[in-house]
């Protein structure tokens, strides 16, 4: 057993493993209890633990956003005074996205399904995985001790030198997100050594699911750019407690360094919420499409280079700062250069589509609407990147709609597709197919009803965060909130029918999907230490013309199978068994 | 490791189950610590380039304001660093070698190095504090000509702050790996916790070898 031939790949005896359908002994149900679960070291608890507080953080900042929305229902005031506007967007955003966004994917679903697609029983360190869920829950305190003594009216920016000067709470706020960017180095740091060294037999780079390829991208840009973070909100909250006077120009700072060091953070940061998705919708288009994915290295590579890009691109949101002219052109020429392995994912998912056997299923319908509103969100970000066109578009509705174009049309859309994909694996119910898809359908209408107005009223120059507006722009600003209205009943209609399925859902098998990828070759729910067995790895995450059976294999014998990664020759001797 | 010998797998008891051996773990956790480390380069790498723009800037002013720092106790202090990343490198070394006398031994007098390290830095602080060069808002000492001296100060105190806090952490990892080497847990099969603490103890070290010549010794 376990001899080493000339090609340095291991034979190892296999035996084909079935997955129980419907097992009476999973991972919810075993070690139950409150304070079991609040105790958890396993990755499968944790990542619902995050999954329920970024629900919490969305439901928080969706209503803060339906608030901006009906105050802009009339050109002046309607229910809420300027400060209370001003404090209600800042809440949105900073909600939004350090406390959804940004830990969304790679800290819930990804957390759940890491271990499961690399074939090993947790991550690198359990321990350090729960602390990260304690530190995040530890910064959300700081923020609603924020909350409520004051508030933040500086936007999600916190641009010097309003944030040093604003009698507002900004010291409890950035201290709180100081505290939550450990908890974004800890996930990755742990991602990043699990997926070098806990991988299952077989599972070579060149085989790894794109989610991981993804995932390993945007733990490299958190452990690269939350640091940095780090020290400019700690920097900031010296700022406004021993005045250091850095990037104070009343003491003799600058403030256009603090917003280097921000956007030096906040630019990768985008990719940190937004390469995970593109991870979520290569799993989600191969495997609904029946088809091996079309350039499975051009998609894996160009999450690295939009991770390498990433950190060159930070002086577009400079542009009218005062930069110097030469820094702005090297800026928006690096900025399109984005758009080149963006667009390499988008053309290697319509060719994997390509003449595949699709399945429309509610995550193939949500990968769908992705691959629509992410291109029109990309483009305007192109467009955004334009010098001269900046200069006009800069601080109006344009960009906002851009923005959440990427983020909601792009990130949330994703997000919803990997969370009704895995759905059967984290609690073992389906859903109601008919009413997801419906309310797929009306929360595409609601969005695009929301923000394609904002693109018309940004051009002809309404800007952003103002809490009022002439009365050319109601029109837009009527529409865009009754889409936003649908948007809510969306969300209302997808809570009401996930409950059913928790509570009355049908059971679900295995492998609804007939996926190939190693995260359906256990129960559903997954086991608790997720494989009773080693599983080894001998085809490709999306090979779907090989038989599933060679994708339910585990090491025959107890052999301890370590050396993670390696490639593997199997003997098939005992293959088929069970 | 080179040694898999049958007296080794005796001793188990730190393997946690979802690692398939001893050396895996290992694997990990240095990695771990490795990647943890890049992000406190850059946790740094942010003051360092607030200290560049700065001085880019106000080049006049470092030559000034650097005069008020005493590069004697700052080479003390190196000095001392230097020392407690050898004894903390030995301290690794014994409990290879299954030493562990030889280890707390080893933690015993990197604690004190570290404490030295930190005694003195409060004596170069205190002398600062009465002077009046307090950091930011707070500046009140009259002995330097160039208005931005405050903001050296800031960047100064910021750095070593940072750098001192990590020092404290250290000496809390160290204090608690001696508690661990008394109750026998370290052996020569396993010794990670030594190892990376270690690591750490080495970085806290490298960023002091940047930050004395950068604060120090500019004139």
């Amino acid at each position: 057993m376990a001899t080493t031939d000339q090609n340095k790949t291991k034979k190892v005896q296999v035996r084909r493993f079935k997955p129980e359908e419907n097992p009476e002994k999973h991972y919810l149900n075993q070690e139950k209890g409150l304070w079991a679960w609040l105790t958890t070291v396993d990755h499968k608890k944790i990542g619902l633990m995050y999954l329920a507080s970024i629900a919490f953080f969305f439901f928080i900042g969706g209503v803060l956003a339906l608030l901006l929305r009906t105050e802009l229902l009339t050109p002046a005031q309607t229910f809420i005074d300027a400060d209370v506007y001003n404090q209600v967007f800042t809440l949105h955003g900073a909600i939004m996205i350090f406390f959804f966004l940004v830990p969304s994917v790679p800290a819930a679903l990804g957390n759940f399904i890491l271990p499961l697609q690399l074939g090993c029983k947790d991550v690198a360190f359990p321990r350090i995985n729960l602390a990260s869920f304690y530190i995040y829950v530890i910064g959300a305190i700081f923020t609603f001790i924020s909350i409520t003594t004051g508030a933040v009216d500086t936007g999600w920016t916190f641009y010097t030198p309003y944030s040093a000067t604003t009698g507002t709470s900004v010291l409890m706020m950035t201290l709180g997100i100081f505290i939550l960017g450990f908890s974004s180095i800890l996930t990755g740091v742990n991602f990043i050594t699990t997926i070098h060294k806990l991988r299952a037999p077989g599972l070579t780079w060149n085989k790894l699911p794109l989610n991981m390829w993804a995932l390993y991208a945007t733990s490299i840009i958190q452990v690269l750019a939350t640091p940095v973070l780090a020290i400019t909100v700690l920097l900031l909250a010296m700022e406004r407690l021993l005045g250091i006077g850095i990037f104070d120009p009343n003491l003799g700072g600058d403030p256009v360094l603090y917003q280097h060091f921000f956007w030096f953070y906040s630019h990768p940061a985008v990719y940190i919420m937004i390469v995970p998705g593109f991870g979520i919708i290569s799993e989600v288009i191969s495997t609904f499409s029946r088809k091996i994915i079309f350039g499975y290295w051009a998609i894996a590579l160009s999450s690295l280079a939009i991770a390498f890009i990433g950190f060159l691109v930070w002086g577009h949101h400079m542009f009218t700062a005062g930069q110097s002219s030469l820094a702005n052109m090297v800026f928006s020429f690096l900025t399109f250069l984005v758009g080149i392995p963006t667009g390499i994912k988008i053309f290697n998912w319509l060719a994997t589509m390509y003449k595949g056997s699709i399945d429309m299923k509610t995550p193939m319908l949500y990968a769908m609407i992705f691959l629509f509103l992410f291109t029109i969100g990309g483009f305007t970000g192109i467009m955004l990147g334009a010098l001269a066109v900046d200069i006009h578009l800069h601080d109006t509705y344009y960009v906002v709609a851009h923005f959440h174009y990427v983020m909601m049309g792009g990130m949330v859309m994703a997000f919803l597709a990997g969370l009704h994909y895995w759905w059967p694996k984290m609690f073992g119910k389906m859903y109601n197919e008919f009413w997801a898809k419906v309310t797929a359908v009306v929360l595409f209408i609601g969005f695009n009803m929301t923000f394609l107005p904002q693109f018309v009223m940004g051009s002809q120059g309404m800007p952003r965060r103002y809490f009022n507006y002439i009365d050319q722009f109601q029109g837009f600003h009527q529409f865009s909130t009754i889409g936003s209205y649908i948007i809510g009943v969306a969300f209302l209609m997808m809570f009401a029918y996930m409950m059913h399925s928790l509570f009355k859902g049908k059971k679900a098998p295995a492998n609804p999907w007939g996926s190939r990828a190693l995260e359906w070759q256990v129960s559903s729910p997954a086991p608790l230490h997720n494989f009773d067995h080693t599983p080894v790895i001998i085809h490709g995450p999306y090979d779907y013309h090989q038989p599933m059976s060679e994708f339910q294999l585990g090491i025959a014998t107890s052999h301890n199978g370590h050396h993670a990664g390696e490639p593997v020759t199997v003997e098939k001797s005992v293959t088929d068994k069970v | 490791m080179a040694q898999t010998s049958a007296e080794l797998e005796e001793r188990l008891d730190h393997l946690q189950h979802h690692f398939v051996d001893s050396d895996q773990q290992f694997d990990s956790s240095k990695m771990g610590m490795w990647v943890f480390l890049v992000t406190e380069i850059l946790t740094f790498g942010g003051l360092f380039a607030a200290y560049i723009v700065y001085r880019s800037w106000y080049p006049e002013l470092y030559l000034e304001a650097s005069t008020e720092l005493n590069a004697f106790w700052g080479t003390v202090n190196t000095a001392v660093l230097i020392g407690s990343s050898l004894t903390v490198a030995m301290a690794i070394r014994s409990a290879q070698l299954n030493q562990i006398k030889g280890l707390i031994i080893n933690l015993w007098i990197t604690i004190g190095l570290a404490v030295t390290f930190m005694v003195i830095k409060y004596f170069e602080y205190a002398e600062k504090f009465e002077k009046g060069i307090l950091p930011g808002r707070y500046y009140s000492y009259d002995g330097l000509e160039h208005e931005k001296a405050n903001i050296f100060f800031s960047i100064y105190y910021m750095m070593t702050g940072l750098h001192g806090l990590h020092v404290i952490i250290g000496i809390g990892l160290m204090l608690w790996l001696v508690k661990k080497a008394k109750q026998k847990v370290f052996h020569s099969g396993y010794y990670t916790p030594v190892e990376i603490t270690g690591l750490f103890w080495h970085l806290v070290d490298v960023i002091w070898i940047f930050l004395f010549p950068l604060l120090y010794l500019i004139d």
